[in-house]
């Protein structure tokens, strides 16, 4: 094999995957270099905005109190939205701040931050330039090439995001099915830090997360969101792309119902748009992980390789590309010193993902996108809930019923079933 | 928020570097016609890159696209060539 290498590693991709994989090896003392297609590192990148940190600090020490992060999300609300009513679980604890636990990031505020640490460490970071195809000597990628130029190393990591043409160039990753993936569409609104603070009850840097489910999406499979900025708020939809299709909706007036929603508007109002963006996102990780990671002379990261998880109540997928950059950043390493590139020298990947929440996490929530697929969730429970609340508050001067009674009579007048609801509360209590 | 923008007002506020000389999506008309995937863009695309005119062609504003990959995602085999567009054209998220 030709040893006759520009860097040790290129890595595709200034996300949080392949910026915390470049990082790392930099710092192992190895040749990198970080290839970005925006012109900047984070012009490209969009998150819905909530970023579970503990992760960050073990490859950026200080992380919390050093990145350009928004808000330290103390108060979670899960909100079953209805068209004219919703109910809203509120959870607030301050042992969220201590640690902080999570927080709000606008990536393009928050990678260009990263990529300056990356080149403090050592890697060469290379903006505006696309990755055209891989570059192979028989089975091994030995490189990339853009545009005219080519480059070669050791190891190529794919980071290059949801739609990896590089994974599927590679033949790792085929046509994803539909119903693994979702579009977000979200709107990023200025607001005075006074009125967030005083609308939002937070004080100081302290944030809140909503995550919405039911009329918010016009009964599409999917979900809203909204998060703190220090003086902005991320709003939006996302929108699971089988069900997009089946619906029939357009997936700008989804978003644009949603943020008019008698629920939703006051939280924005007076707010001026900064931004209206979108991004795809994974709705089956479990699903697509199941693929090979590797191929000789290649790694795939972060949301390239489907890294993602949606729980119901939390959407994660920025730690999980963090966690996945290390494992690739810790088995590349060992493959440098071993001087093999073909699977069996990168195999250290998987096993490096195991060990870590990562592989564990995929496996406890393998069964959720399942039960996430269940239509009723989008539709009838929000309304069960809120009936068995207005049956409990309104007083139309009827005879008082006890809980129970209801309860079932909310069940009754709504088209659920006694065992709809054994067998779906059976199946969140196996999936979430 | 009284009132949101229309879609082009919103995408007008967001900071673009427009490729003049390379189009990076391109549709067969025949196959997006035929596969219905033609209406389909149309409704999905949440940057609104795809219109159909009354003839049934669609047409592909590519300087609005903000590089999601939602179209190809759902297009039918061969109705949608999609990629993304050169290094350091394109959108370019100031928030994200």
């Amino acid at each position: 094999m030709s040893t006759d290498v520009d860097f040790d590693v290129i890595v595709i991709g200034a996300g949080i995957a392949g910026m915390v994989c470049a990082h790392q090896l930099a710092r192992a003392g190895h040749e990198v270099v970080l290839i970005e297609r925006g012109q900047e590192p984070g012009t490209k990148n969009l998150s819905g905005g909530v970023l579970y940190c503990r992760v960050l600090e073990a490859v950026f020490p200080g992380f919390v109190e050093r990145a350009p992060v928004e808000r330290r999300i103390t108060r979670n609300v899960l909100s079953f939205l209805n068209d004219t009513s919703h109910l809203n679980v509120d959870y607030w604890d301050s042992r969220l701040a201590e640690p902080v636990n999570a927080v709000t990031v606008l990536r393009a505020k928050l990678d260009p931050w990263m990529a300056a640490e990356c080149e403090q460490a050592g890697v060469m970071v290379m903006p505006g330039v696309r990755v055209d195809a891989l570059l192979r000597e028989g089975d091994q990628v030995v490189g990339v090439r853009a545009g005219d130029d080519e480059l070669r190393a050791h190891v190529v990591v794919a980071a290059d995001g949801v739609n990896s043409f590089i994974a599927q160039e590679a033949g790792v990753r085929p046509k994803e099915p539909i119903k693994h993936l979702a579009v977000g569409v979200k709107s990023v609104i200025a607001l005075p830090r006074t009125t967030i603070e005083d609308r939002f009850r937070v004080s100081g840097d302290e944030g809140v997360a909503y995550a919405f489910v039911g009329d918010c999406t016009q009964s599409i499979a999917g979900g809203g969101f909204l998060y703190t900025n220090l003086d902005s708020v991320s709003l939006g939809v996302v929108l699971r792309l089988d069900d997009l299709e089946a619906k029939g909706l357009s997936s700008a007036d989804v978003h644009d119902r949603f943020l008019a929603h008698p629920a939703v508007e006051p939280l924005i109002r007076g707010g001026e748009l900064l931004e209206y963006g979108c991004h795809l996102t994974i709705e089956d990780g479990p699903a697509m992980v199941a693929h090979d990671l590797t191929r000789p002379g290649l790694v795939i990261i972060g949301d390239a390789a489907g890294f993602t998880l949606n729980t119901g109540l939390t959407i994660r997928g920025m730690d999980l590309a963090a966690a996945s950059g290390m494992a690739a950043a810790t088995a590349i390493t060992a493959a440098l010193k071993a001087g093999d590139f073909s699977d069996d020298g990168l195999s250290g990947y998987r096993a490096e993902l195991d060990r870590s929440f990562v592989g564990a996490d995929l496996k406890t929530y393998a069964k959720a996108p399942a039960f996430l697929e269940n239509p009723r969730m989008y539709s009838e429970y929000g309304q069960l809930l809120a009936e068995v609340f207005h049956g409990i508050y309104a007083h139309d001067l009827t005879p008082r019923k006890h809980l129970v009674p209801t309860a079932m009579a909310a069940v009754k007048a709504s088209r659920l079933t006694l065992s709809h609801l054994m067998r779906d509360g059976w199946a969140a209590a196996r999936a979430l | 928020m009284t009132r949101l923008p229309s879609i082009t007002e919103r995408l007008a506020r967001n900071t673009y570097h427009l490729d003049d000389d390379e189009n990076h999506i391109e549709v067969n008309q025949e196959i997006a016609r035929r596969t219905g995937t033609g209406k389909l863009l149309v409704r999905i695309c949440p940057a609104q890159v795809y219109g159909e005119a009354p003839d049934g062609t669609i047409s592909v504003n590519y300087a609005a696209c903000l590089e999601c990959g939602t179209c190809n995602a759902m297009a039918a085999p061969g109705a949608l060539m999609w990629h993304y567009p050169r290094g350091g054209f394109g959108i370019a998220y100031r928030e994200g």
